[in-house]
């Protein structure tokens, strides 16, 4: 029978079942346990949204707390796994990215290479991303380009618990850093997640809803209301096929080619700022290896450029919704060439 | 009325408890309206460290500038940001100090050398010692005591690699800049003893170079008459100092916190025994300078004026769906 638990708790069972199968998973992060110190409940937050909530209470010896100084544990985390652990290290928000970022652009992602490919680092950094939760410009960001941008790291950012399990526990096997990105508006969304371990190998995109004419490609959040245009545009007789690319780097381009090339349409969707980000990426990769198959402009639904907006009533604008993916890929009708 | 035995005149003290129940009666009502539902996002509460606030912001004006952090409402009313303006900042109105773009964890007034609440730990310090190297150039130009610049910083922040940077240079400079830790003995959820290895940040400072004082943050004299010195010191030329002070809250991190790492008893121990404005209270009617009538006076129009500001806040308008893409650059 098929059990439904949040994304929130697929990351927490990701977690307790590689902490098992394997001593040398560790995880640090900022009250990630939480009331370290003091005098009242011990494991007291499991994380500032509690998705490690209960994990210190299996593995005390697994989980630890740290002082709020992210470029030593972060920086920490990576040294350990050139060292022999297998670290996930939490960074809370991704927006606090600014503080460490050396010791993953510049360490984690460039010992392989730097070292003539004698150095493994099987570090895992945890993120929270993403807009919608009224946390304003320095707690909403989607950074995935800019991580995606670093040769040497691996960029995953899933949209369903089934995914985020599968997904995590590869990230954690995985030799190589990894940056994990966890949109905040999609923990508590539910969705079947199998008990016993399994894995969801990096770099490989799911074709989340299968048509013959236009092409939506996104992931995360995003991933979501790709699906709610689809919707939409099954009203108007448009089928649309919709690619969750679930991993950024490495990125599956043949699964979004291999579309392009059945309907002729392209979408890129991405919640990221619309300079040089994940859509763009996809969309001048299109066009350079499958521009005879396009029968029209490739369109993007991106944010403005513009920093997330604290007002509700702005940071709604400022998300892309499937009524704005919808209408893009309705103009690739419009305006295309067919 | 007896003599005045404080360092502090009569209307003086009156302002300083002003701006302290102001910051106390807007925290609480944040606190129900939050749980009410009607305030989104992240919101930090100052309820409980008034006086540290306070007792520094007495020595500023204008032209010194403070760094903030995420708990930074009290910072604000204390450096004189507009109440009205803070409340419609935190329900996302046009008309908020930030027109609604920056919320609770963003308020700034730069026209009150407010730099901001920050959302980043640690990284008001920074910014601070810019703001300190400006205001020594500005005092080399026109002489006179130098303008100021004040870091806030909480006792877990105070391990940001930014922070510890900015006392370095700041020493290396002799800058007009302070340093106040706002050890209020938690970090999130977990104790300061867990995250911070040395005991006293007066060693710390020494660490870098830096004289530094430890108060009793819940007691506005001895804040006011610590900040008193190190800003007097700062403005003569004398350098940057660091100011510890060690304070309770009274709310959880953030609005919704259970607060379970508490040990049992705290907060209403804290709230009985460690709270500084009936501290303040005490001292003040206890010497026969301001009588209880005074302070229930200045209580009936603080509480009037956060009304207007809830009432204010609600009724303001939303941003204009244009306002989403303005102001990103001064020009583009
Ligand atoms: C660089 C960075 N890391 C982590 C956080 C998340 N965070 C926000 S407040 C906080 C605790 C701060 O504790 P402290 O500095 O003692 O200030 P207090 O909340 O007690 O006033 C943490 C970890 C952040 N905002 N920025
Ligand atoms: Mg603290």
């Amino acid at each position: 029978m098929a059990r439904k638990i949040s994304m929130k708790m697929a990351i927490n069972e990701a977690i307790d079942q590689e902490m098992t199968r394997d001593p040398t998973v560790i995880m640090m992060g900022e009250d990630i346990v939480g009331g370290a110190g003091g005098q009242g409940e011990q494991d007291a937050w499991g994380g500032v949204l509690g998705v490690t909530k209960g994990l210190y209470a299996k593995h005390p010896d697994q989980l630890l707390d740290t002082p709020l100084s992210e470029s030593a544990y972060i920086g920490t985390a990576i040294g350990a796994a050139a060292s022999g652990m297998r670290p996930i290290a939490e960074l809370m928000f991704i927006d606090f990215m600014g503080v460490c970022f050396d010791q993953i652009f510049n360490q984690a992602a460039k010992f392989r290479y730097m070292f003539g490919g004698k150095a493994e680092t099987p570090v895992v950094i945890r993120a929270m991303v993403g807009a919608g939760f009224r946390a304003a410009a320095q707690h909403s960001q989607m950074l995935t380009p800019i991580f995606t941008h670093i040769p040497g790291l691996k960029v995953v950012c899933p949209s369903t618990p089934y995914d985020t399990k599968g997904l995590l526990i590869q990230s954690i096997r995985d030799n190589d850093p990894v940056i994990f990105c966890e949109h905040k508006n999609l923990y508590g969304f539910e969705g079947d997640v199998p008990e016993k371990s399994y894995t969801v190998p990096l770099g490989e995109a799911n074709v989340t809803r299968e048509g013959k004419d236009v092409t939506l490609v996104a992931y995360g959040l995003m991933a979501h209301r790709a699906l709610e245009a689809a919707g939409l545009l099954a009203k108007d007789g448009i089928e649309a096929e919709v690619i969750d690319l679930r991993t950024l780097s490495p990125l599956d381009l043949d699964t979004v080619l291999e579309s392009v090339e059945k309907t002729g349409r392209l979408v890129c969707v991405d919640e990221a700022n619309p300079r040089c980000n994940i859509a763009t990426d996809v969309s001048a990769r299109v066009a350079m290896e499958a521009f005879g198959a396009l029968k029209a402009q490739i369109e993007m639904v991106a944010p403005p450029h513009v920093p997330v907006p604290f007002s509700p009533a702005l940071e709604d604008l400022y998300i892309p919704s499937g009524a704005q993916i919808a209408d893009a890929a309705r103009r690739t009708f419009a305006r295309g060439k067919t | 009325m007896a003599d005045n035995p404080f360092p502090l005149s009569k209307d003086e003290l009156l302002d300083a408890y002003r701006r302290m129940r102001t910051i106390r009666e807007f925290e609480e009502r944040l606190h129900i309206d939050f749980a009410r539902g009607d305030i989104p996002g992240f919101v930090h509460l100052y309820a409980g460290e008034e006086a540290a606030a306070v007792g520094i912001m007495k020595h500023l004006w204008d032209g010194d500038h403070i760094a903030s952090t995420h708990r930074g409402h009290g910072h604000c009313i204390a450096k004189g940001v507009d109440v009205v303006a803070m409340m419609k900042e935190i329900y996302g109105k046009k008309g908020g100090a930030c027109e609604g773009k920056g919320g609770s964890m963003h308020i700034a007034d730069l026209s009150k050398g407010m730099m901001g609440a920050n959302g980043i730990l640690g990284a008001g310090a920074p910014l601070v010692c810019g703001a300190a190297l400006a205001a020594k150039y500005r005092a080399k130009q026109k002489g006179g005591p130098s303008d100021v610049a004040i870091s806030f910083v909480g006792d877990g922040a105070s391990n940001q690699g930014t922070f510890l940077e900015s006392l370095n240079l700041a020493a290396v400079w002799n800058l007009p800049a302070i340093f106040v830790v706002e050890n209020n003995g938690y970090a999130e959820s977990t104790s300061r003893d867990y995250g911070t290895a040395v005991d006293s940040y007066v060693d710390r400072a020494a660490g870098f170079g830096l004289p530094g004082v430890t108060v009793d943050g819940t007691d506005f004299f001895a804040v006011h008459e610590a900040a008193g010195e190190i800003i007097r010191r700062a403005r003569e030329g004398g350098g940057p100092s660091l100011l510890e002070c060690k304070m309770v809250r009274f709310h959880g991190h953030f609005e919704g916190d259970a607060q379970t790492y508490r040990a049992k008893g705290e907060l209403e121990d804290i709230r009985a025994n460690r709270d500084c404005l009936r501290a303040f209270v005490a001292a003040v009617t206890g010497a026969n300078v301001v009588s209880d009538a005074e302070l229930q006076a200045i209580d009936r129009d603080v509480l009037g004026l956060i009304e207007r500001a809830v009432t204010e806040a609600k009724a303001a308008p939303l941003p204009d769906p244009a306002d989403l893409t303005t102001d990103v650059y001064v020009r583009y």
